[in-house]
């Protein structure tokens, strides 16, 4: 089973990341993830840039509203994933609770990844993403 | 706002346990120098652990919790002793010196241990059932119920095995370490072939109906994945790593939705997990790097990224596969690798090529008990157009298959044969 470690936290909780040294958040990250990859259990995993460098399209309105930086009234800004591939959803969760520099305001959203064989087969859409999947080895 | 998780409390220990049993027994075991003991005292902390947590909560350092507990018991047990036995009596006087987990929880040390670990559980003096529910209790983390059901096995039966085997372990006095270099390739060959057999075990039930037995298959291909990576710089790791990635890409086509099994030949090639079968080439590609040859794992590998990169049967490149077969069969000689030549022969020059080879087989009374043999050269019979002696290849291949669904695939094809067309 597949599992996304899907990484959140408040505007504070980031910016609480600016005080510590970037070496030791690569060196707590890493150790984290080496432990998983020893383990045999991470299959991918990617982090975001900064909430500011980003943009958000807000389909509230007609036509939508574009703005950059953070998500202005989102309590949570998105920071990264992993999936894991492991046995169950308890042993996702304890992976979970594992990740290094969490603290108040953080939090991990824990969902299984659907597989395209639980899509219907004979859909024309279906059979064009497995192509497109086939093609590029995607997950 | 989500109520707090349904997951019950057993579930979440279980959970802590399948990631950390192998680095729990492994510390207990270099601390205490007695494998037998420390798989003792961790199955105590995790009985404890079922009590408790559940009463107190989980632990915020669970794996640490689980070590201290092991180790607080292996000291009382050793000052127990120590009135006995001298050489109790000064572990026990060192463990007081060194107090605290950081002794046991030593980083460096930890990959070592999981592959000493590796290498007693699957030491040549055990059987090879016992290799393997050792192997899946201390390193996979799974209770005796686990591997019973898994092997089809009552758990009486399981419980017996793990006891005989560190009664074997103890009696022969098998040190808990990574084995010397001129051992070393020989107790590696035993772990990867248990992995092996685990995979096997998962993927193509003995007996039973179940086809493929996924969750087996898949401990398997992680247990894989580790040995892979704490030993990176020989072939065979990560060639069996490769092969397992690579057939267990087949899995979502092995089967249809009615559960009935499909043969690669007319498997929807669109199923395959493609990401799997990235990993399988890169761990392959990561083997032909070591600079050493490939070994036999290596080989089926190949072998099987020859099926996982071609678009149909057709574009697959059998002539490769003929040669990766003759490579295969002077280094693991065997009928099957013969029988498999064969077909491959079959598919590159045609079915008379290799009925030769199948008939030299049948007279070496080699394979003789295996519906195999059977089924092959009915399928060869089949293309040749002798459509009777096919018939009655696979009458017998029919009375010699154990599987039932495989069997009802051979009844299917007989069925078809016996068709006016």
């Amino acid at each position: 089973m597949k599992y996304m470690l899907i990484m959140r936290a408040t505007e504070d909780a980031f910016a609480s990341f600016q005080a510590i040294e970037f070496d030791e958040i690569v060196a707590e990250v890493g150790r984290f993830n080496q432990e998983m990859i020893s383990a045999g259990v991470l299959v991918a995993a990617e982090g975001l840039d900064d909430a500011e460098q980003g943009v958000v399209v807000d389909f509230s309105s007609e036509p939508p509203v574009v703005t950059d930086g953070p998500y202005g009234e989102a309590k949570e800004l998105f920071g990264g994933f992993y999936i894991l591939e492991v046995a169950s959803k308890e042993e996702a969760v304890e992976w979970a609770k594992r990740a290094p520099m969490t603290g108040p305001g953080m939090k991990t959203e824990v969902r299984r990844v659907t597989s395209i064989d639980e899509m219907p087969q004979d859909n024309e859409w279906i059979a064009k993403e497995r192509a497109w999947r086939e093609a590029t080895g995607q997950l | 706002m989500g109520t707090v998780s349904g997951s019950s409390d057993r579930q979440a220990v279980e959970a802590v346990w399948r990631i950390e049993s192998a680095r729990i027994v492994g510390s207990l075991a270099r601390y205490t120098g007695d494998f037998a003991l420390a798989e003792d005292l961790a199955q105590e902390a995790l009985a404890e652990a079922l009590v408790t947590w559940p009463r107190d909560g989980v632990p915020r350092n669970p794996a640490g919790w689980l070590l201290t507990v092991g180790r607080r018991r292996a000291i009382d047990g050793f000052r127990r002793r120590s009135a006995l036995d001298e050489r109790y009596a000064a572990i026990a006087r060192e463990t007081d010196a060194a107090e605290g987990d950081d002794v046991l929880w030593d980083p460096d040390q930890i990959d070592d241990d999981v592959l000493a670990l590796m290498f007693i559980s699957c030491h040549p003096v055990l059987s090879r059932e016992a290799r393997v529910a050792l192997t899946l209790r201390v390193l996979g983390g799974l209770n005796s119920d686990e591997i019973a059901r898994a092997f089809l096995v009552p758990t009486a039966t399981v419980q017996a095995r793990i006891t005989r085997a560190k009664k074997t372990l103890a009696a022969a006095q098998v040190p808990f370490e990574v084995p010397p270099a001129d051992e070393r390739q020989e107790r590696m060959g035993s772990v990867l072939s248990v992995i092996y057999l685990i995979f096997t075990e998962g993927s193509t039930a003995t007996s039973g109906a179940d086809w493929i037995r996924t969750d087996l298959a898949r401990e398997a291909v992680r247990l894989a994945r580790v040995v892979a990576h704490l030993v990176p710089d020989e072939p065979e790791p990560q060639g069996l790593l490769a092969l397992l990635e690579l057939t267990a890409a087949r899995f979502p086509a092995r089967v249809d939705r009615g559960g009935e099994p499909v043969l690669l030949e007319q498997q929807d090639r669109g199923r395959w997990d493609r990401a799997a079968i990235r990993r399988g080439s890169a761990a392959l590609a990561r083997a032909v790097g070591v600079g050493r040859g490939l070994g036999a794992y290596g080989l089926q590998a190949a072998i099987a990224e020859c099926h996982a990169v071609a678009a149909s049967v057709d574009d697959t490149d059998w002539e490769r596969i003929v040669l990766l077969y003759e490579a295969l069969g002077r280094l693991a000689p065997s009928p099957v690798v013969e029988l498999n030549r064969a077909v491959a022969i079959s598919m590159a020059q045609g079915p008379a090529s290799a009925l030769p080879i199948v008939g030299r087989l049948v007279e070496s009374g080699a394979l003789s008990g295996s519906h195999l043999l059977p089924s092959v050269r009915a399928e060869l019979l089949t293309r040749l157009g002798r459509v009777d002696e096919a018939a009655a290849e696979l009458d017998l291949a029919v009375r010699l298959c154990g599987n039932e669904r495989e069997r009802a695939l051979l009844e299917g094809k007989r069925e078809a044969l016996r068709m006016p067309r």
